[in-house]
């Protein structure tokens, strides 16, 4: 008996097993899987397991600490009520994708060295791309070829990193990086901000997830910004240049989801905004800060995994995605409403959820760094957040004008699934010891003073009250925004044209000029040779070939074959022979 | 309970009481804010009663207008065929 058994190992079982099985016992399976893995977690010690050479190197697939651990929680929980929002859905390879990518996700968490992390990470962008794909619609397909390209491009980039930084330290033990100045520093800091969404490489997430499946965007809300996430706070921990990316990243994602008229692209961008906050805190680097960003994460991953059901909820019901054909719902759907509301107050830090314990350790350590311009952008996302997810989104999704549908509340699973996700979100809120327990760094951070309390509830509520006071401006339009995809989707067309239009050109004028130029003199040139070839080769050939013949026909005519004509020419011979030689000698 | 509560939030001929209570809440939080005890800031800002209320108020109000400006000016807003 092992004492020590990878979560990951349980979803990749679980994903094996997964495609014999159908009806109650697929269902069943769904939800033995995720509480397994979560044993697993629980029956974990930290230290180190999984360690092995190969090839000479040596690896380490499971480094169990205290930080791979508080993202080990979450994962798993979260896997556990993904599974049972898609409870309903019958076919099996989305399950079999899920349960890839959460074991993937794993992998990156535990992973001891950079190997493990390179392989978990690349069999997490396949993984997920298939939840993507899963919905069928051109447009999905479109969109996940380009988070696919995006992810492998990524991975590339990581890969080159990886050799680099082994061929300059030698080890390929996963740890915090130095600046030395080399470009492995770089290449693997790239690869891990695209993956955690930073502008301008955010695009693929917003472009990506609001085309997945209404299930499958549950999952991809929880696991690739958050591993990023986390990969970050290991090797980058301190780095200045994240707090400034971070900022203005939270600050970006406000502005694009008030543009925004999808209401699952709206909530994709409030993903960028609130990783902005975490990645402020790796900024930072502080045992405060990075105990706020790896909180926020894992209260992040319950909030956010709830409004993506409570939003999928509403498409799976009435098939509708744009908040100009929604409105007025609340009638037949009070559950997901109530529910939704839960996830929005969180995430807006309302005191008694969970973004409120979580987000303001993150902002307190920016603070606490004397970064005064930080917290005041930090504040305005926070403004923003309450203003979309918790205002305009519920606004014209469920209340503002009646779009006439009707639907019911979506299936007992979906419903279950957000009800977890809630009773978290305000649990995590009422009593924050129990998720500051589980933090890499003792925590030394009273959320619930009475100043915080009644600020945050003004800079919630005012905003409210600005959102009703402008909700004339802020009325959704049927657009869609450019945003830094642009230049990929613009620019692959850029290539076609160039591969469709100059390209061709130029090949086809090749083709005229050898058509008529080359190929004209060539045909000339052989003409030329084949007459000089007829006229004056032959010719010779010919001549000689004559004469050969005329002698050959007048030696034959000597051989008569009477003996004495033979004799008589030897004789000849002889006498001739005799004759030269007394000459010679003579003279 | 969880349908009254939401059915009240979207009934029209509740929309006084609404902002009735809405108002309440508003003025009750920036009282709470002058009550409350001060005694640890980073920034001046931690020490202003009803800085929240007028900071969330101007910043709602500066991401509605700058966005849209953006949206509009900017060229970000396109029509939903754009890439097709």
């Amino acid at each position: 008996m092992t004492d020590w058994v990878h979560p990951a190992l349980v979803f990749v079982v679980g994903a094996l097993v997964l495609p014999l099985l159908k009806g109650r016992l697929l269902q069943v399976w769904l939800l033995v899987i995720p509480v397994a893995a979560i044993a697993a977690v629980a029956a974990m010690t930290p230290g180190e397991f999984g360690g092995f050479e190969f090839l000479g190197v040596p690896l380490l697939i499971g480094k169990v600490d205290k930080l791979s651990l508080v993202f080990a929680w979450v994962f798993t929980i979260m896997a556990f009520i993904g599974c049972v929002y898609s409870l309903h859905v019958h076919r099996p390879a989305q399950h079999v994708a899920a349960f890839l990518y959460i074991g993937s996700a794993l992998g990156v968490v535990f992973a001891g060295d950079w190997f493990t992390l390179l392989v978990s990470w690349e069999i997490m962008a396949f993984a997920s791309a298939y939840l993507i794909f899963a919905s069928r619609q051109a447009p999905a397909v479109r969109a996940g070829m380009r988070y696919l390209m995006v992810h492998i491009t990524g991975g590339v980039l990581l890969f080159g990193g990886i050799v680099l930084h082994g061929m300059e330290t030698g080890s390929y033990l996963f740890g915090p990086l130095e600046n030395s100045g080399g470009l492995a520093y770089t290449l693997i800091l790239v690869s891990f901000i695209l993956n955690a969404a930073v502008p301008p490489l955010n695009a693929w997430l917003t472009d990506a997830y609001p085309e997945a499946t209404v299930t499958g965007a549950v999952f991809l809300s929880a696991f690739t910004t958050k591993t990023a996430v986390y990969v970050l706070i290991r090797a980058y921990p301190g780095t200045e240049i994240l707090i400034w990316l971070g900022a203005a990243m939270a600050l970006y994602g406000v502005i694009y989801a008030v543009l925004e008229n999808d209401c699952r692209r709206l909530l994709a961008y409030h993903i960028v905004s609130q990783v902005g906050y975490m990645v402020v805190g790796v900024g930072i680097g502080t045992e405060m800060a990075l105990n706020g960003t790896a909180s926020h994460a894992f209260a992040h991953i319950f909030y956010k995994g709830l409004l993506f059901m409570g939003a999928g909820a509403v498409i799976h019901m009435t098939g509708r995605r744009k908040l100009t054909e929604l409105g007025g719902l609340y009638r037949t759907m009070p559950w997901t409403v109530a529910l939704y509301m839960i996830g929005a107050f969180a995430i807006s830090a309302f005191p008694f959820f969970s973004g409120f314990v979580t987000k303001s350790m993150v902002i307190a350590a920016a603070a606490g760094d004397n970064r005064a311009a930080v917290v005041l952008m930090l504040t305005v996302a926070s403004s923003g957040t309450f203003l979309h997810t918790g205002l305009k989104l519920p606004y014209y999704m469920f209340f503002a004008k009646d779009c006439g549908l009707r639907p019911k509340e979506p299936p007992i699973n979906m419903l279950l699934a957000m009800g977890i996700a809630a009773v978290l979100c305000i649990g995590i809120g009422l009593w924050p010891g129990v998720l500051y327990n589980l933090l890499p760094y003792p925590v030394d951070y009273a959320p619930y003073t009475g100043a915080h309390i009644t600020g945050s509830l003004g800079i919630l509520m005012f905003t409210a009250l600005g959102f009703f006071l402008f909700l004339k401006a802020l009325d959704p339009e049927p657009t869609i925004s450019l945003d830094t995809d642009w230049v990929y989707r613009k620019g692959a067309r850029l290539f076609m044209w160039f591969a469709e239009k100059p390209v061709v050109r130029w090949e086809s004028m090749v083709s005229t000029l050898s058509d008529t130029v080359i190929w004209r003199s060539l045909n000339a040139i052989a003409r030329g040779s084949l007459k000089s070839d007829q006229n004056i080769v032959d010719a010779i050939v010919n001549g000689v070939a004559r004469t050969a013949l005329a002698c050959g026909a007048s030696v034959r005519r000597m051989q008569t074959g009477v003996v004495t004509h033979y004799a008589g020419a030897m004789i000849g011979g002889v006498l001739a022979s005799i004759a030269l030689y007394v000459l010679l000698r003579s003279g | 309970m969880i349908k009254r509560l939401v059915h009240f939030f979207g009934e029209g001929g509740k929309s006084t009481l609404r902002w009735r209570l809405f108002m309440a809440s508003l003025a009750a939080i920036v009282i709470a804010d002058f009550l409350v005890t001060r005694d640890h800031g980073d920034f001046f800002w931690d020490f202003l009663p009803g800085w929240g209320a007028g900071f969330g108020f101007l910043s709602c109000a500066a991401i509605v207008f700058i966005s849209k400006f953006f949206g509009h000016q900017g060229g970000i807003m396109r029509d939903e065929d754009y890439y097709d």
